[in-house]
């Protein structure tokens, strides 16, 4: 088998490193990880609360990261994203991005173009993939994913912190059928943050949190983490 | 030949890929509860076997399939229906004699169906991801069903045999097609 050299889009959260799972379990090396820290909380391209601990789990990978920085404009974002991927493909000698994109055609459709324009190629190894199937796998993995943000109603301050597992699935199923969220939060309904997980040296341990509201269902944790 | 039993085709060169580009497919297949298989284009398949067969799509980045082309020799001679996505469709044209043009489209585009293609009819949202397009489908058999901008065939259907061809990628948009394909 020919393996490959790949970056990861990387948000911390459960599906960029379920897709970064996935493709070491395909034999692929995880050259290194990509992350883009953005100002604008309401960007399409790059929505992560809780992306000032990405290094701390890049550390917990031994997988060297790269940190991007971006004002969040619209389209201009981009170029902030493809500088950081040339520098990935220079420093590390990448073959190819992988990204946790599920739905977001808005979101894998830009990073095509980029990738395509820079003759790298790109995998996305959840595409279109079933969201409760995702959810499952996370839970058989033993992935410890928590929840760090939630942003529609029904859900509150109250889901902060929560684990994935199979009681949360049938909690979230039933919001679902009511109000019409995804159980996986891929309309952006939550934020999820990876603890532990198989492509983890050392697991990651809470040490404190401080929590934010903007109203009643927009909430956001931001965790304090050690080993 | 099986009543109706479909073989889903893949012609990714990196297995990797066969998650982005075929699973979604097999996914469509699953739920519709018809009986299936799933093969790479270079295993030696008894064609007879299945009434209906789905060639999917691969990366930008992946052309392998263009020197592989002799390994779809069995198209000529195939009784049943095919469907061909993206690489499929190139396949297609490749094999029956048109000419590969470089071209890439990603995204969402709006293609207009002038006529009844696979349940779907006038203007549709399609998803595009492709870097190449075949272009001259005179002589080969193959009716032209939808054309795009700068006049980029978006959709072919044979005059004599049920093969469907479709340069966007239904199993993300229009997943219908796929499923009255197989119907």
């Amino acid at each position: 088998m020919f393996v490959m050299k790949l970056g990861l889009l990387f948000s911390g959260g459960k599906d960029s490193m379920l897709a970064g799972f996935i493709v070491k379990n395909y034999g692929h090396e995880l050259s290194c990880l990509i992350s883009i820290l953005s100002e604008n909380k309401n960007s399409f391209m790059f929505h992560t609360p809780s992306i000032n601990n990405v290094e701390i789990q890049a550390k917990a990978m031994e997988v060297p990261i790269l940190i991007g920085h971006t004002k969040g404009e619209k389209e201009i974002e981009l170029n902030d994203l493809r500088d950081v991927i040339i520098r990935a493909k220079e420093e590390y000698g990448i073959e190819g991005i992988v990204t946790g994109a599920v739905l977001s055609v808005y979101q894998a459709s830009r990073v095509q173009k980029i990738c395509n324009e820079l003759n790298l190629e790109v995998f996305n190894p959840l595409w279109q993939k079933n969201q409760e199937e995702i959810l499952n796998e996370l839970i058989e993995e033993k992935f410890d994913v928590r929840i760090v943000g939630v942003f529609a109603y029904p859900l509150d301050k109250s889901w902060l912190g929560r684990k994935i597992d199979k009681k949360y699935i049938e909690e979230v199923k039933v919001l679902s059928d009511k109000y019409g969220i995804s159980i996986a939060g891929e309309g952006g309904e939550f934020e999820s943050f990876v603890l532990d997980c198989p492509l983890f040296e050392k697991k990651l341990e809470i040490i404190g949190y401080e929590d934010s509201c903007d109203g009643e269902n927009s909430c956001s944790r931001e965790l304090k983490l050690d080993f | 030949m099986n009543e109706r039993k479909v073989l889903i085709i893949s012609v990714c060169n990196e297995k990797l890929h066969e998650l982005e580009f075929v699973k979604p497919v097999v996914d469509i297949i699953d739920g519709l509860e018809v009986e299936y298989d799933c093969k790479y284009y270079k295993d030696v398949i008894n064609f007879e076997n299945y009434s209906h067969v789905i060639i999917c799509g691969t990366s930008l980045q992946d052309d392998h399939f263009v020197d592989g082309i002799r390994y779809f020799e069995w198209l000529r001679e195939y009784e049943g229906k095919v469907f061909g996505i993206c690489a499929g469709m190139q396949i297609f044209g490749l094999l029956f004699g048109c000419g590969i043009v470089k071209k890439t489209e990603i995204g969402f585009f709006m293609e207009n169906f002038r006529d009844s293609f696979l349940g779907v009819r006038g203007k549709q949202e399609v998803y595009h991801l492709h870097n190449n397009y075949i272009h001259n489908w005179e002589d080969t058999g193959f009716v032209v069903c939808c054309v795009g901008v700068d006049d980029i065939v978006q959709a072919v259907k044979h005059k004599n045999k049920e093969f469907y061809g479709v340069l966007f990628h239904p199993e993300v948009r229009n997943k219908v097609m796929i499923e009255k394909f197989v119907e």
